[in-house]
């Protein structure tokens, strides 16, 4: 795809009266299809990603958003069969996730991913968040101690751990594990950062915590969150994508899809009439 | 339905309850209690054998004066050569099974194979490992040969086991570390098995504790039944000049004892059977004991 032809798509998609305050894509998703086996569970898909904004994807159960979400970071590729069509293209290098030639290990180096149920390893807090950096070879003991604090002073965790640092993960409450993750997401400075229903296991006061850490994240990272809960969507997003059936129904600026949607199957979800 | 009738109904269908209690004391008591009187009678027939001397003397004429020194040094090397080879094949096999392969039909007719394997009959292996290994390979009729023998037929023991225990790893800790730009091998190496380990760590004691006791494939390959010297230390001769000795394992001592017309020698049977069922025992509870405190610190 061309440059202009990419500027139109944008055009396309984002009112234009909210151009002036549209910010740069961090990422651009082209005509995605993807397919488990012989199933499309997505068709078509493109959208923009605004860099330093959160973005989120919500529709009914099966709809195929966290499907989405999950080609992001190729995670799809760990199981035989699945097929992806169309590209994801991130800027400022313009690499497509997709294509063949580009290792998903570099991908999700690059695009981190925080999971529905908190999924600490079973190692010490501390070695839960150096494991992106261990990954990567980092060996200077101390920078590994400099980002592992960063990260989780970051994920707002830092002070409830800071003394325990070397306890096991799992001591931690739910809502603390989630934090604990987001930090191993952060420690590796991700450009793009995946929440697949980051709350959906947690109580409303995690809830709520987890809201406002994604609120602030936003100064740094790009976010892609999927929610089965509109008024999170509502709370924490500044634009959302509504999904039906593998499709992009409407993509908009958050607050005036969900107060004038464009289209009826929109408004009726999330009016509640459905789904 | 009345209260009354309902109470009744309850007490009907709970009989199924109490019936299959019954029935489920009965068939574990048959079991535990057929070991416990076995355990039981040899131990009364040969604890008074056991002390200092029978531990430190070779096999003898004289069933006064015959030991288990050989025996028992011969099934311990015979286990660490088993160990030694079966431990990391198995582990490996196991872990590409579950991590590496793909799931298809030649997988499927691997791992049927397998399943297949822990059934066979031992002496199908002794008769494999006599031409194979004494044979063919010329390791003659020594330590290394009976080691690869017995770790032949616990590989497929410690296959399932690895895999097994690799499979109780949730996919979400795999995601985890995928998800953080991990490689195959860093997942490997850092989560599946670290976390099987305990798993492994029984399948393989299980495999060992059953190997301890394998008597037919020892004796095709050709195992002494008497034999009154020690395999070179590997300090005296060449490091790995122990493998290549003439040696006897614990089962084929008892087995020649018990052939023997002499009733001290059925005693001194009795003890080394003794010392055999308790370094399983052993082997065992070392299993549990590991298990417990592996999987204390893995919880997802």
């Amino acid at each position: 795809m061309s440059a202009p032809d990419t500027l139109m798509k944008t055009e396309l998609l984002m009112p234009q009266e909210k151009a002036v305050a549209a910010p740069a894509p961090k990422a651009e998703v082209d005509d995605l299809s993807f397919y488990y086996g012989d199933f499309k569970a997505l068709k078509g898909i493109s959208m923009p990603v605004y860099e330093r904004k959160v973005t989120a994807l919500i529709g009914p159960s099966g709809c195929g958003k966290s499907t989405f979400l999950r080609c992001f970071n190729r995670m799809h590729d760990l199981y035989p069969g699945n097929r992806y069509e169309g590209r994801i293209v991130l800027h400022p290098d313009d690499t497509d996730l997709l294509a063949r030639g580009v290792d998903p290990i570099e991908v999700r180096m690059r695009i981190g991913m925080v999971f529905q149920k908190p999924n600490p390893f079973p190692k010490t807090i501390f070695e839960n968040v150096a494991y992106g950096l261990r990954v990567r070879g980092e060996s200077s003991r101390r920078r590994i101690e400099d980002k592992v604090e960063q990260a989780l002073d970051d994920a707002a965790l830092l002070d409830e751990v800071k003394d325990r640092m070397h306890e096991p993960a799992y001591n931690l409450s739910g809502g603390q594990q989630q934090r604990l993750c987001i930090a191993r997401a952060l420690a590796t400075d991700p450009e793009l950062l995946l929440f697949d229903e980051p709350t959906s296991a947690l109580d409303p006061i995690a809830t709520a915590s987890i809201e406002e850490l994604i609120h602030d994240l936003k100064q740094r990272v790009t976010i892609l969150i999927v929610t089965h809960n509109m008024q999170q969507a509502a709370r924490v997003s500044d634009f959302t994508a509504y999904m039906y059936l593998g499709e992009m129904v409407e993509f908009g600026v958050t607050d005036e899809l969900f107060i004038k949607p464009k289209k009826k199957q929109t408004e009726d979800y999330i009016t509640g009439r459905f789904g | 339905m009345k209260p009354t009738e309902l109470r009744r109904q309850i007490r009907r269908r709970k009989r199924w309850d109490v019936i299959f209690t019954v029935v489920g004391i009965v068939a574990l008591m048959i079991g535990v209690l057929t070991f416990a009187a076995l355990f039981a009678d040899m131990a009364i027939k040969g604890v008074g054998r056991l002390d200092w001397d029978f531990f430190t003397s070779f096999p003898s004429r004289r069933p006064g004066q015959a030991g288990i020194l050989s025996a028992w040094v011969g099934s311990t090397l015979v286990m660490v050569v088993t160990a030694v080879v079966a431990v990391p094949l198995g582990i490996a096999a196991g872990v590409y099974l579950e991590e590496y392969a793909r799931k298809n039909w030649v997988t499927d007719l691997i791992e049927i194979n397998i399943t297949n394997l822990a059934g066979v009959p031992s002496i199908v292996y002794g008769l494999l490992a006599l031409g194979l290994f004494v044979y063919q390979f010329g390791l003659g009729q020594s330590i290394l040969s009976a080691g690869l023998t017995l770790a032949l037929l616990i590989l497929p023991v410690v296959i399932v086991a690895t895999r097994e225990a690799i499979r109780s790893i949730p996919q979400i800790i795999r995601e985890g570390s995928y998800g953080c730009g991990a490689t195959q091998w860093q997942t490997v190496r850092y989560h599946i098995l670290p976390y099987s380990s305990a798993g492994i760590l029984t399948g393989v004691i299980i495999g060992m504790a059953r190997a301890i006791g394998e008597t037919a494939p020892i004796i095709t390959i050709g195992a002494l039944t008497f034999i009154a010297f020690l395999p070179p230390s590997p300090l005296s001769a060449g490091p790995f000049d122990w493998l290549f000795s003439p040696f006897t394992v614990m089962p084929i001592q008892m087995f020649n004892w018990t052939s023997r017309p002499e009733a001290a020698f059925q005693v001194n049977a009795a003890a080394a059977g003794f010392v055999l069922v308790v370094m399983t025992l052993a082997m065992n509870g070392a299993a549990i004991y590991l298990r417990y405190r592996l999987r204390r610190n893995i919880k997802w």
